[in-house]
């Protein structure tokens, strides 16, 4: 993300003649937004925050989306983010909206969204007081922002926010949370937005990383079997392009995490699908046997090691990161690189020569053939994986997926072909259950013409259904594809797996999707039989309206291959 | 003989008379769902999302009297709990959380569906916990339990790691609570309450206010002396509505923002407020130093720290308010006041609660039929937040302590309905009505799925306006009338959303139709929603702008929505 | 105006978090904290400087009282007490005002921890206003850095006050 280098490329919406002019903490606020570029903001109304609706309601600029929680909101915003590259902006009342922003902020942190959260709050002499819808926000989020900001005087607030985007956006992107006490929204001061920013806790870091680059060319140039891992910070840093010259000069085969996905395309030779918990057999084999791992942009988290110890054991290991605090955390690391993952790649391009690893590919290739992913068809029943298959046809790549948590979301990540990066939006870090319609939401706003298609579990959807009657409100023409097993799915499995099948309260009852859709005045349709998969999708992504499909899936199926928790990848349950 | 940290955990459960768990399972809390699965006397009522878990509980606790539990996983499981437990925190509600964690070797790795929910919810709990050691674990659940019911009440969270559920050692009754750092005051001290007494027995317009503490306290009856005795009107907060009957002469209503315009004036005439269980909070006082500016004021708290927060008071007196109201009672002399009691008669007339008598169907009106008809029934109201919650405060009439279930201190829209599943289940014979409105029910309308999959005939009063509407009342008066996003086009067709659950719908738009529908819906033993289709151009009467005193009220105009 | 509580709480991880949130969540100013243990491990003592008047600190009492962790507060402002801080301070020292700058280490008797080329370490320990005038004699010479630890206080007399009398 380039930083602006003067006030009128801040103030690219912002009308030049109102800097200087008195105004109330409201419309500053919304001003700043302005010159921040923001076209969508994503809202709740209450007391707190009146004056500011108030200013947004005469705004031409901005646009508001009204949700039916605030949970609904902030997911929406997450997937505006993560679809766009922007951040994403939302606004809640004080108190109960703004806790009710909790989850929403957490799964933004642990994914590393951008996201710009602003709450009302009550004036600053009944801060502390235990006010009547107040809650110490600014305290509760303490642990799960990248920063947060409590105005307690109107002449800050233009500064904050720049200092908020700021944040927001650069270095390993992530939440800021301004919390604005409603006086504060009344009173007035002259409108200025710096050009300026003066953080001295935080400095990005300057990019000398030429003897490390040097270094990893060696590496490369000697490994015999090298092993990419791409994660969320390539999709970040917009550098899949790099990516891909990188893995294809030097022949070396690219696995993406959940968080990752899209970054390499997934119809290439060289892509080895997820490594992890429910990666591909291929990739956990390749990753267990490598002996140089280049890792960009992904934080070794427990899902994808497995047990650390065994954790690619024969290699070596190149950190590419933009966030110190990542390399060496998890595992150790032989070479770090802190660096924004593009800048990385590109000067690594530039001075590594090609290289063939034809033994290396071939023995993967083996791998892939011998371990494909694979499930037992089913011409009666239908099954996850089938839905998904149908789904790649249907889209024919074209389109962005949105997925909830649970076993459907495996499924999603191991199925579905994605050959663009944000094109696949998922809470991996924090593993949300309700993300997926919302985020699907934010992500219509921001692409109106595309198609956008939801993937959620019956339990999942539930967490957030009240959100159809915004789809509806603003006729966002989402396909949502529930995959009802009337099981919370994933939870069963490890019951089924590792508990002898004693499933305690993992069935979970659910309302007529179909009529539940229409009582919204959605479209809903109900899927029974393989053969009516396809056609019903092709017919759902046609109509110009909210379409909810009710598939009803092949209720105990597992999601396979699996590494029991805290297990050696290579050691996989079902491949 | 060893057993794991998750059966220890159900078994001090069960040794505090646990009967009932609202929770949503997960990764973090596999152990602890199988050992639950395995108890005979704990039933679990699985939600469709945490959130309505804590409400449940804080429902079923405050019509129980009992400790409310919940249970959560890790991560998201924990967070979609927070609004919920600050709720609770802000209401003095005793509920123990119980949450999920990553193992502890795991914690602060940022892995999968890890979050610091002890963190996160130090400033919105009476205290937490985070179990380190599966030793550790009966007793903090025993602390936790004492924490909250004692004292003030309120949320305890217990955070446990995976691995020590999972643990196995020895298990041993937990001895009794006690912690050198928390030992509640409950007696008053005697010289204060002889104080007390005299400022009582001297004052010429003396009222009562009596607060959620007076429930807390299951202090009612003592209440009922005091008033009688000192034939005082009686004016109550939000969350006290019921401790004492609505339907007694000397009942005031409630008072503050949108209280009875009689019990506002009194009290700003009243040169003595006996402040029982209250907080002073800024909804009831309006401006702070226009506030009973007469009076003098006895504050009588459990919490000391209430005492002189928000307002000066002349006597502070610490300690529980049924144990002290035992030792005061003999030292009140009866008294008839009966020049003051004319006063607030006349204020009563001159003043009463008003709305618009002209055709449309009015939510007031079916308030009051609705407290006509179940006032005298063993019922239990729940209410969300907005006009239709302000509304029920002021028409329903409460008679009993422990009817009225409301987010009196943190406002919360979605509290009603998952609040009034837990009073159901809690108290399986009673009626239990959740009063609504069309933006607060679809925050947590989910959950008609717990209610149809545990046969719980809840009836949901939903007053459907399409219409955030007490904030569209404040921007009309404080934003001219710029009404800005509350329109709530988009709204599913109640009737036929209730159908897709299996649950029966009604729907009133006639005020003739008012009563034979709701009778219907009260005895028809089955989950329903009983929608009114009011007007949004509603506005609740009376209203203390902001800044103003108590008696700077905007009234009920007659004449301003005719023709409607 | 300042005033100075000795608070004991139970030694236990996440406390100083409590209360750091504590003050932060109601608005109160902390000028100083300083903790350690006491005598008895299990407890440790935090004595906190508040700036508030005798309504803020009759609030923030209370307030910390109903800390679980927390055991005895003691505003001890208008008590007999001893109280003390520490302080580095590196200075600029070079030899032409050598001399001047030991002259006022002896005055103050203080000591002399590190020398270096062009600068010294001089470390004090004293009262609030026994710091604050060293600080400002040494003002002149060039101050490189100063850290202090925070006061701590401890009331005169027979009287413990660490909840037993």
């Amino acid at each position: 993300m380039a930083v602006a280098k003067d006030l009128r490329e801040v103030c690219q919406f912002g009308n030049l003649m109102e800097v200087g002019k008195k105004m109330s903490g409201a419309d500053i606020l919304i001003k700043s937004l302005e010159c921040e570029g923001v076209d969508t903001i994503f809202g709740y109304p209450g007391g707190a925050v009146l004056n500011i609706y108030d200013a947004i309601y005469r705004c031409k600029k901005i646009k508001h989306i009204l949700t039916r929680h605030e949970q609904g909101l902030i997911h929406a915003a997450d997937g505006y983010a993560r679809s766009t590259g922007k951040p994403g902006v939302c606004i809640a009342t004080s108190g109960p909206g703004a806790t009710n922003l909790v989850t929403g902020i957490a799964t933004a942190y642990m994914d590393s969204v951008p996201l710009v959260i602003i709450t009302g709050q009550v004036a600053v002499s009944y801060i502390g007081k235990d006010s009547f819808q107040e809650a110490d926000i600014t305290g509760i989020t303490l642990p799960i922002t990248k920063y947060s900001y409590l105005v307690k005087d109107v002449r800050d607030l233009a500064r904050y926010v720049r200092e908020a985007f700021h944040l927001a956006t650069t270095g390993r992107p992530g939440p800021v949370l301004i919390d604005l006490p409603k006086d504060v929204t009344y009173a007035e001061t002259e409108f200025f937005y710096p050009p300026e920013i003066d953080l001295p806790g935080y400095k990005l870091k300057p990019n000398g990383i030429e003897k490390e680059v040097e270094k990893a060319s060696e590496m490369l140039k000697e490994a015999q079997r090298p092993v990419i891992i791409a994660g969320g910070g390539v999709v970040n840093s917009g550098a899949h392009e790099e990516l891909l010259a990188l893995a294809e000069k030097l022949q070396i085969p690219v696995s993406t995490t959940l968080m990752g996905k899209g970054s390499f395309p997934e119809n290439h030779p060289l892509y080895l699908g997820m490594p992890g918990m429910h990666g591909t057999a291929y990739a956990n084999y390749a990753i267990s046997d490598c002996d140089l791992l280049l890792a960009v942009g992904m934080r070794f988290d427990d899902r994808v090691t497995g047990n650390v110890k065994t954790f690619a054991k024969d290699a070596k290991v190149i950190h590419i990161d933009i966030d110190a605090a990542e390399i060496n955390k998890n595992i150790h690391v032989d070479l770090s690189i802190v660096s924004d993952a593009k800048n990385a790649l590109e000067k690594l391009l530039g001075i590594i020569k090609e290289k063939d690893n034809r033994r290396w590919l071939d023995k993967i290739e083996f791998w892939k053939k011998e371990y494909p992913l694979k499930y037992c068809k089913d011409s009666t029943r239908i099954k996850p994986q089938y839905i998904l298959e149908k789904i790649n046809e249907v889209t024919a790549g074209d389109a962005y997926f949105v997925t909830d948590t649970g076993q459907h979301q495996m499924w999603a990540a191991q199925y579905l072909k994605c050959v663009r990066p944000r094109s696949f939006m998922t809470s991996g870090g924090l593993g949300t259950m309700g993300y997926g319609f919302p985020a699907a939401m934010g992500v219509q706003i921001a692409h109106p013409e595309a198609k956008v298609v939801t993937i959620v579990g019956d339990g999942g959807f539930q967490m957030n259904s009240q959100e159809l009657a915004t789809a509806v409100h603003y006729n966002l023409p989402l396909t949502i594809c529930i995959f009802n097993n009337g099981y919370l799915g994933m939870v069963r499995q490890w019951q089924d797996l590792f508990l002898d099948k004693r499933y305690s309260h993992t069935e979970i009852s659910q309302p007529d999707f179909v009529k539940l859709a229409e009582s919204y005045g959605a479209v809903g349709m109900r899927v029974e039989k393989p053969e009516d998969v396809k056609k019903t999708l092709e017919k759902a992504m046609e109509t110009p309206r909210p379409v909810v499909i009710d598939f009803l899936i092949e209720q105990e199926e597992n999601v396979f291959p699996m590494v029991p928790a805290g297990g050696s990848i290579d050691k996989m349950l079902g491949r | 003989m060893a057993v794991t940290g998750a059966e220890i955990l159900i078994k001090t459960l069960e040794y505090e008379g646990v009967d009932t768990v609202f929770g949503y399972p997960g990764g973090a809390v596999l152990p602890i769902y199988d050992a639950l699965k395995e108890s005979s006397k704990i039933k679990h009522i699985l939600v469709r999302q945490e959130q309505a878990a804590v409400h449940a509980a804080s429902g079923y606790a405050r019509t129980t009297g009992k400790v409310g539990v919940c249970m959560a996983t890790s991560g998201p499981g924990a967070t979609n709990l927070v609004t919920g437990i600050a709720t609770a925190y802000m209401d003095s509600i005793p509920v123990v959380i119980i949450t999920g964690q990553v193992s502890t070797e795991m914690v602060g790795t940022d892995a999968f569906q890890e979050v610091d929910i002890t963190g996160i919810t130090m400033p919105i709990s009476k205290h937490n916990y985070l179990v380190k050691n599966v030793k550790d674990l009966s007793r903090i659940i025993r602390e936790a339990f004492h924490i909250a019911k004692t004292g003030r009440p309120g949320p305890v969270l217990v955070d446990v790691p995976k691995n020590v559920s999972a643990q196995l050692t020895k298990y041993n009754i937990p001895e009794d609570v006690d912690l050198r750092g928390y030992k509640p005051t409950y007696k008053g001290h005697p010289t204060q309450i002889k104080n007390a007494a005299e400022l009582i027995n001297e004052a010429k317009k003396p009222v009562i206010f009596a607060g959620g503490g007076v429930i807390n306290s299951e202090a009612a009856a003592e209440l009922k002396i005091l008033v009688e005795k000192t034939s005082a009107p009686i004016t109550t907060t939000l969350n006290a509505l019921g401790v004492f009957p609505e339907t007694h002469p000397q009942s005031l209503g409630m008072l503050g923002l949108h209280g009875t315009p009689y019990a506002n004036y009194v009290v700003t005439e009243c040169d003595l407020l006996v402040g029982l269980g209250v907080r002073f909070d800024d909804r009831v006082t309006g401006a702070v130093e226009k506030f009973a500016p007469n009076a003098k004021k006895i504050h009588i708290d459990i919490d000391p720290a209430e005492i002189g927060k928000n307002v000066e008071v002349d006597l502070p007196l610490v300690g529980d308010v049924k144990t002290i109201l035992e030792e005061l009672l003999p030292l009140v002399e009866e008294r008839e006041n009966r020049e003051w009691n004319a006063r607030v008669e006349k204020i009563k007339k001159e003043y009463p609660l008003k709305y618009g008598e002209t055709l449309a169907l009015r939510p007031q009106y079916v308030i009051e039929k609705l407290g006509e008809l179940t006032r005298d029934k063993d019922v239990v109201i729940t209410t969300d937040v907005g006009q239709h919650q302000m509304w029920t405060a002021q028409y329903y009439k409460f008679t009993k302590p422990r009817t009225m279930l409301t987010s009196g201190g943190l406002g919360t829209m979605g509290y009603g309905f998952p609040a009034a599943i837990g009073a159901q289940l809690g108290n399986r014979d009673k009626l239990v009505v959740a009063v609504t409105g069309d933006g607060s029910f679809q925050m947590h309308m989910a959950e008609m799925g717990t209610a149809v999959e545990n046969n719980l005939p809840v009836k949901v009063l939903l007053f459907n306006n399409n219409c955030l509407a007490l904030v569209r009342q404040l921007q009309h008066f404080y934003c001219n009338k710029s009404y800005s996003a509350v329109d709530f086009s988009g709204n599913p067709d109640f009737i036929r959303f209730a159908e897709c659950y299996g649950a029966k719908g009604i729907r009133i738009t006639k005020t003739e139709e008012t009563v034979p529908k709701l009778e219907e819906a009260l005895n028809n033993d089955s989950l329903t929603i009983i929608e009114c289709v009011v007007s949004n151009e509603e506005m609740v009467y009376p209203m203390v702008p902001n800044n103003k005193g108590l008696n700077e009220m905007i009234h009920f105009e007659e004449g301003e929505d005719d023709g409607r | 105006m300042k005033h100075t509580l000795s608070v004991l709480v139970e030694n236990k991880p996440g406390v100083l978090t409590r209360v750091a949130g504590l003050f932060a969540r109601r608005g109160y100013n902390i000028d100083s904290l300083a903790v350690g243990r006491t005598e008895n491990p299990e407890i440790s003592r935090m004595t906190i400087v508040v700036e508030g008047d005798d309504r803020v600190i009759e609030q923030v009492t209370k307030q910390l009282h109903k800390l679980i962790e927390v055991i005895k507060i003691n505003d001890i402002t208008e008590d007999e007490h001893v109280h003390r801080e520490l302080i580095l301070i590196k200075v600029n020292a070079d030899p032409a005002h050598r001399m001047e700058i030991m002259q006022i280490v002896n005055v103050f008797r203080a000591r002399v921890v590190d020398f270096g080329r062009n600068s010294l370490i001089i470390e004090v320990t004293g009262d609030e206003g026994k710091i604050n005038a060293i600080e400002n004699s040494l003002h002149p010479f060039g101050i490189r850095e100063v850290v202090r630890t925070g006061k701590v206080a401890m009331v005169r007399g027979p009287k413990h006050k660490n909840g037993k009398s």
